[in-house]
């Protein structure tokens, strides 16, 4: 079917003006993506998924600018023993990482696998992103097969003693990030990813995980705080029989924010825990949008997200639990809750199941509300002044969500983060 | 008379002519209080449901929705009604809820420590360190059966009647204020539980500290001897008496007393 003319108009400008980087063993995978690229259009306002927020910026031919932000506190963990990966722009620092070899993993930058012909990650680039475009197609997922310009191919076979980190700098007002990473978790193999930073003024990047039976991944995120700065971020996951994929990302600021996860659960009892919990104070849009496909036998998924907003901040919540026809003791869990600080903000909220199945626990919830204010009078009457014990609940609101990080330390920092963020607001 | 029997005693909570109405209408609830609590004594206020108890519990730790039109509190000669609720808790005023509220995400230990913390830091006093702090908490949680497990909990969630007025009673040992409000504290507790939550007040009854305890029953006035019980009625204190006061009442109800002050 022919696109809409505007469509086709849309994709056309921002396209035509671009070549394809030079691929390699991926040039297959390119074009392909590029073809079906041409073929869904990129997202309009008028798609059914991009309802709630705009997709204009993001594919706009020239990436808006984003003013560099001086956060004023060391970066997100900066504590911990890990082994750095940085990116400048959108550009590999190979000064600035650590050297790539580690035991129980493998990583190699998508530029040298484009070189062998025979690379693991070639079965995955674009493959699951592919899989990810029914029923609700990605196009900005797709349009980042194509174009990437960078990324890494982490293959964990082991169990590395220290977690990867993706740090992505933000270094010149008008960059345009398009970043792709592949991720394959062995039998038995466990790993933690951390990534931090805004990447560039205007971040696109897609991260496809495969995880074998009984793998586990651990993705712990923290979007950058530059105020300006516009990410489109998708996951897609694959989960084999027994795997763990835990996933939280935090957001503070940002003009822009969509998060796509797209999961399927193929092994019975496998285990998918996705979370977010995000805090924005005026120009701030915030989108999770998350497709969970139960496929197999006795599988848990849990969505737990969790936004604070203030100041006319906006957060926009597109979750899916997808229990195909089979897939009996499903255990899918949603919830998705913001808490609003004043009268301008606004959440927009779309929880949606959909079940084939007749033995499932599957619930969903979705709340918008203020303060409590007796809780608030609580606190205040054992001695804590307005401002702390508004903190002190807010916190409270996000807990949930940051529970779901396994790592205590890392919990730990994610609440001192947002701590500092809140105290910062009303000083 | 109004207030207690003594005189030359030191004032810790005086309320003079105190009349309040809810801020959104105008229907008055309490219609002239009079009230002195001296430092170092119990006094009890008891009365029919609708009188103004609770409300006074609240006037007097500054919860919003209510608008005082006449009269003055005062906390060692200091005017309450003109601070913030957190500012007469660092002063010393402590409220025990009727309803204790949960908060869920807000651990009880982190909770407490928070409360203690910010009055010492408003009373210009330098903050509690985490071992001294969890040494004390320790000690005084054992004396109210308060096990470990209910400190790591949410404030109140899924907590018993009993364990959350063992809660308020513990925040109170806690925080150590000048003067103490037991607001219906007896209510939803068996027996036993009364024994433990007066005790724990008791522990805390010394020649400093002014106790209201506000309550429909004499049975806790068995355990928490009052010096002086006060009938609170249609927004007043309509009567003012001795301990015998609270045993009038549980024999005879409150019709005797209303009829004569009327």
């Amino acid at each position: 079917m022919a696109l809409p003319k505007l469509k086709a108009e849309a994709t056309e400008a921002l396209l035509g003006a671009r070549p394809l980087p030079k691929g390699g063993c991926l040039q297959a995978a390119r074009e392909s993506a590029l073809a079906r690229l041409r073929e869904m259009g990129l997202p309009s306002r008028r798609d059914e998924y991009w309802k709630f927020t705009r997709p204009d910026t993001l594919i706009s031919a020239e990436a808006p600018r984003a003013a560099l932000f001086d956060a004023g506190e060391a970066p997100m963990f900066s504590d911990f023993d890990r082994l750095k990966i940085v990116f400048v722009d959108g550009v590999f620092d190979a000064e600035a990482s650590d050297d790539l070899e580690m035991d129980g993993v493998r990583i190699d930058r998508l530029e040298d696998i484009c070189c062998q012909d025979i690379h693991w990650a070639k079965d995955l680039y674009g493959v699951l992103e592919a899989r990810g475009q029914s029923p609700v197609q990605r196009p900005l997922a797709t349009f980042n097969t194509a174009y990437a310009t960078d990324g890494v191919a982490i293959h964990v076979t082991g169990k590395p003693s220290k977690p990867i980190s993706l740090i992505y700098i933000h270094a010149n007002e008008q960059s345009d990030a398009v970043l792709h990473h592949v991720i394959r978790v062995e039998e038995g193999a466990e790993a933690t990813i951390l990534e931090n930073g805004p990447a560039a003024s205007r971040f696109n990047k897609c991260m496809e995980i495969d995880v074998a039976d009984t793998g586990r991944l651990h993705l712990v995120r923290a979007q950058g705080r530059d105020h300006e700065r516009r990410a489109a971020t998708h996951m897609f996951a694959r989960l084999g029989r027994e795997s763990v994929l835990k996933s939280f990302t935090l957001t503070v600021n940002g003009v822009l924010t969509r998060n796509e996860a797209y999961i399927e659960l193929t092994g019975d009892d496998a285990v998918c825990h996705i979370a977010g919990a995000c805090a924005g104070d005026g120009e701030f849009h915030h989108d999770d949008t998350v497709f969970i496909t139960h496929d197999a036998v006795n599988c848990e998924s849990r969505q737990v997200f969790k936004k604070v907003l203030r100041n006319g901040a906006v957060g926009v919540f597109q979750g899916k639990i997808l229990v195909k026809e089979g897939a009996q003791k499903t255990d899918g869990y949603q919830i998705s809750q913001s808490l609003l600080l004043d009268g301008d903000s606004q959440f927009l909220a779309k929880p949606e199941l959909e079940i084939y199945a007749d033995d499932v626990a599957c619930s969903h919830g979705s709340t918008s509300g203020a303060i409590d204010e007796t809780a608030l009078f609580y606190l205040r009457s054992r001695g804590v002044p307005e401002g702390e014990a508004t903190d002190l609940l807010t916190l409270a609101f996000l807990a949930e969500a940051v529970d779901e990080i396994e790592d205590k330390a890392l919990a730990e920092d994610i609440v001192s983060r947002l701590q500092a963020w809140l105290a910062r607001r009303r000083s | 008379m109004l207030c207690g029997p003594e005189t030359n005693e030191e004032k810790m909570l005086e309320i003079k002519g105190l009349h309040v109405k809810l801020e959104e209408e105008d229907k008055p609830i309490l219609k002239g209080v009079d009230l002195t609590v001296e430092a170092g004594k119990v006094h009890a206020i008891m009365g029919p449901n609708g009188s103004g108890k609770s409300t006074l519990s609240y006037v007097l730790s500054g919860r919003e929705g209510y608008e005082v039109t006449q009269g003055s509190a005062e906390l060692e000669g200091v005017d309450l009604l003109e601070m913030e609720p957190e500012e007469r808790a660092a002063a010393g005023l402590f409220l025990a809820f009727q309803y204790p509220v949960e908060i869920p995400g807000v651990g009880n230990m982190t909770f407490l420590r928070t409360a203690v913390n910010a009055q010492r830091k408003a009373r210009g006093e330098d903050e509690i360190s985490a071992a001294d702090f969890l040494k004390l908490i320790r000690q005084k949680a054992k004396d109210l059966q308060i096990d470990a497990e209910m400190l790591k909990r949410p404030v109140n969630v899924g907590f018993s009647g009993g364990e959350k007025k063992r809660n308020e009673i513990l925040q109170m040992a806690m925080l150590e204020p000048k003067m103490c409000i037991l607001d219906e504290t007896d209510s939803g507790l068996d027996v036993d539980a009364m024994k433990l939550v007066s005790d724990g007040v008791n522990a805390l009854r010394d020649a400093g500290r002014g106790f209201l305890v506000i309550t429909h029953y004499q049975r806790l006035l068995d355990h928490i001897k009052p010096d002086v019980v006060h009938i609170m009625a249609d927004g007043r204190i309509v009567k003012s008496g001795g301990p015998e006061l609270a045993l009038e009442v549980e024999h005879n109800g409150y019709g005797d007393i209303l009829a004569e002050a009327s």
